[in-house]
């Protein structure tokens, strides 16, 4: 290993630091939120060791197992931000349910270390190994709070669904070692060509399993609404977008990397894959009552979309649209799941029925709820309309039209159930009048995604630019 | 009888479908984390005969089967924390019997 090395890697140094840092804290002191401040302002420092790493040359480091290139830092960023937001509505949500709260933000900034290294892994060690990191404390983080029955059983659930779909990846990940003798990604791309067709198929299906699972794509997608109901809702927001946005990391880089399509082409599986996912997602949405649930089978639409970036990989418009997606995504889900979360705090309720007269009770937070309903369903301008212009107009650059199609259409049905909320809050009477509470760490976290939803639908142009260069530097 | 590669993949794949099979027939949490744990050695099956007979004088898959060892008992451990947890509040471990929520 060359010294120079762990230069590279400080941002991840730095966050394990962290948490093991806040372990400590948490030991010496009774104020909990103490503890949360201390991981939001780790959190936001580990963005400067990151962005001394943006302008540098792409490479593989720590003998060729890990990836220092733009996408990796994209991914970096990424989760920093989603973590630093959960971490501070988590503050607000948590105090009173759980005695472990300290703990709770030390296991969120382990994932972040986990989703970090699973997005930048080239090699299939420790690719499985930061899937597995990243499931072992998602598991616990769905069933934090022990006495309440549907977080138990929404970690029992997660827990069986993923551990089943990891050992089928890693089954995938032994069959691929098999074909080529290596685990290094690149050296499996130069000798996977003279695998047999048949057995790589099988070792690419098996390894689908397990990225679906964590991206929730249609049919690995069962898990997802029960998990975001049960599990606490900083946790469901957090599992909806950063440990998909890893997992969509972790899947292109290994598509991109090692399977070439004119081998084996996997983008007709992918695309009407993507299509299900966009359709079943979105019809099954449309009767949810439970704002989580509802949310949930959204996020499993969403993934269809973000498909279609994958698919769509030729040309500018898609990889590049999957990042803004990916980016623009985060801001809104967290900030829809914040609202939620606020509501679900002061009313005890997750039922979208009892938004009613939100307008009045809590003007900001519901008028930052419509923009966020307005910015999933794909209305400018918003940061998810520029994600979705772009992986659409990636379908239609790669000659998947009827994909793009299906889409459009997609979004149209959304709009439905997205703008059932808007009409909840604005139209249907208050049952009562008294404004609700909103506490100070949640309207800030509520604050920076709002801003983050529109500036990236308003000037996208910044975001764009770094998730070019991210893409550029993929392939080494 | 002459053993080789082929054998152990025989063995491995038998290994893995009876584990998914456990995984998707029984109803009881902590069988079907046996059946998981059957899946993952599958793997290790495969990685440790791969390594033997295909790149000989590399330790990848070896590494990689120990990484496997070790995941499968953290994951052992998680879940059975788990699976005790949801015990104490609903007093069941059967998967039919834990479906407080559904769609």
């Amino acid at each position: 290993m060359n010294p120079a090395d762990l230069w590279s890697i400080v941002p991840e140094l730095w966050l394990t630091g962290l948490a093991i840092f806040l372990l400590l804290v948490d030991l010496f002191t009774a104020r909990k939120t103490v503890v949360g401040v201390v991981a939001v302002i780790g959190l936001l420092l580990s963005i400067i060791p990151t962005g001394v790493l943006l302008g540098q040359d792409p490479r593989t480091i720590l003998a060729g197992t890990y990836a220092v290139d733009g996408f990796a830092v994209f991914f970096k960023i990424l989760t920093v931000i989603a973590t630093a937001l959960v971490t501070l509505a988590a503050m607000d949500w948590l105090p009173g349910r759980t005695q472990y709260e300290g703990e709770f933000y030390a296991l969120l900034v382990f994932t972040a270390v986990a989703l970090i290294l699973m997005a930048a892994s080239t090699d299939i060690i420790l690719l499985a190994l930061s899937v597995e990191f990243v499931s072992l404390t998602s598991y616990v983080l769905a069933g934090y709070l022990k006495g309440n029955v549907k977080s138990n059983e929404a970690g029992v659930k997660y827990f069986l669904f993923g551990a089943t779909a990891s050992a089928v990846m890693l089954f995938g990940f032994s069959i691929l070692y098999g074909l080529t003798g290596t685990t290094n990604l690149y050296e499996i791309a130069r000798r996977v060509s003279d695998a047999p067709l048949q057995a790589l198929s099988l070792s690419v299906a098996l390894m689908l399993t397990g990225f679906g699972f964590k991206i929730s794509m249609v049919p690995f997608h069962q898990w997802t609404p029960d998990v975001y109901e049960g599990a606490p809702t900083p946790v469901a927001a957090y599992l909806s977008v950063a440990s998909k946005a890893a997992g969509f990391a972790a899947l292109v880089r290994l598509l991109m990397v090692v399977v070439d399509p004119r081998q084996l082409n996997w983008v007709p599986l992918l695309a009407i894959l993507a299509a299900v996912s966009m359709t079943l997602g979105n019809l099954l949405a449309l009767p949810q009552r439970n704002i989580k649930r509802m949310l949930a089978y959204s996020s499993i639409s969403h993934a269809g979309f973000l498909l279609i970036g994958v698919v769509a990989f030729r040309g500018d418009f898609g990889t590049p649209g999957l990042l803004i997606y990916l980016l623009g995504y985060t801001f809104t889900q967290l900030g829809a799941f914040f609202v939620a979360a606020l509501i679900g705090r002061q009313l005890g309720t997750d039922d979208i029925p009892d938004y009613a007269g939100l307008s009045r009770r809590a003007p900001v937070s519901a008028l930052l709820m419509a923009v966020f309903m307005l910015s999933l369903t794909g209305l400018p301008p918003t940061s998810v309309f520029v994600g979705k212009f772009y992986v659409l107009a990636g379908a239609i650059d790669n000659g998947l039209l009827w994909l793009a199609i299906v889409g459009v259409v997609n979004s149209i049905i959304s709009l439905y159930y997205y703008a059932g909320v808007i009409r909840a809050m604005y139209i249907m009477p208050a049952p009562s009048t008294v404004p609700l509470e909103e506490p100070a760490a949640l309207q800030v976290a509520l604050g920076i995604a709002g801003l983050g939803t529109l500036i990236i639908g308003l000037y996208p142009q910044p975001i764009i630019d770094l998730a070019r260069s991210a893409v550029l530097l993929l392939r080494i | 009888m002459h053993v080789g590669l082929t054998h152990y993949l025989v063995v491995s794949t038998i290994l893995f479908c009876i584990g998914l099979y456990g995984v998707l027939t029984r109803r009881n949490a902590v069988a079907i984390l046996m059946g998981i744990e059957l899946m993952l050695n599958a793997s290790n099956i495969n990685l440790v005969a791969f390594n033997r007979y295909l790149a000989p004088g590399a330790v990848g898959g070896q590494t990689f089967a120990l990484v496997i060892i070790t995941l499968a008992a953290c994951e052992a451990a998680v879940g059975l924390a788990l699976v005790m947890a949801a015990y104490r509040s609903l007093e069941t471990i059967h998967v039919d019997e834990i479906n407080v929520m559904k769609w």
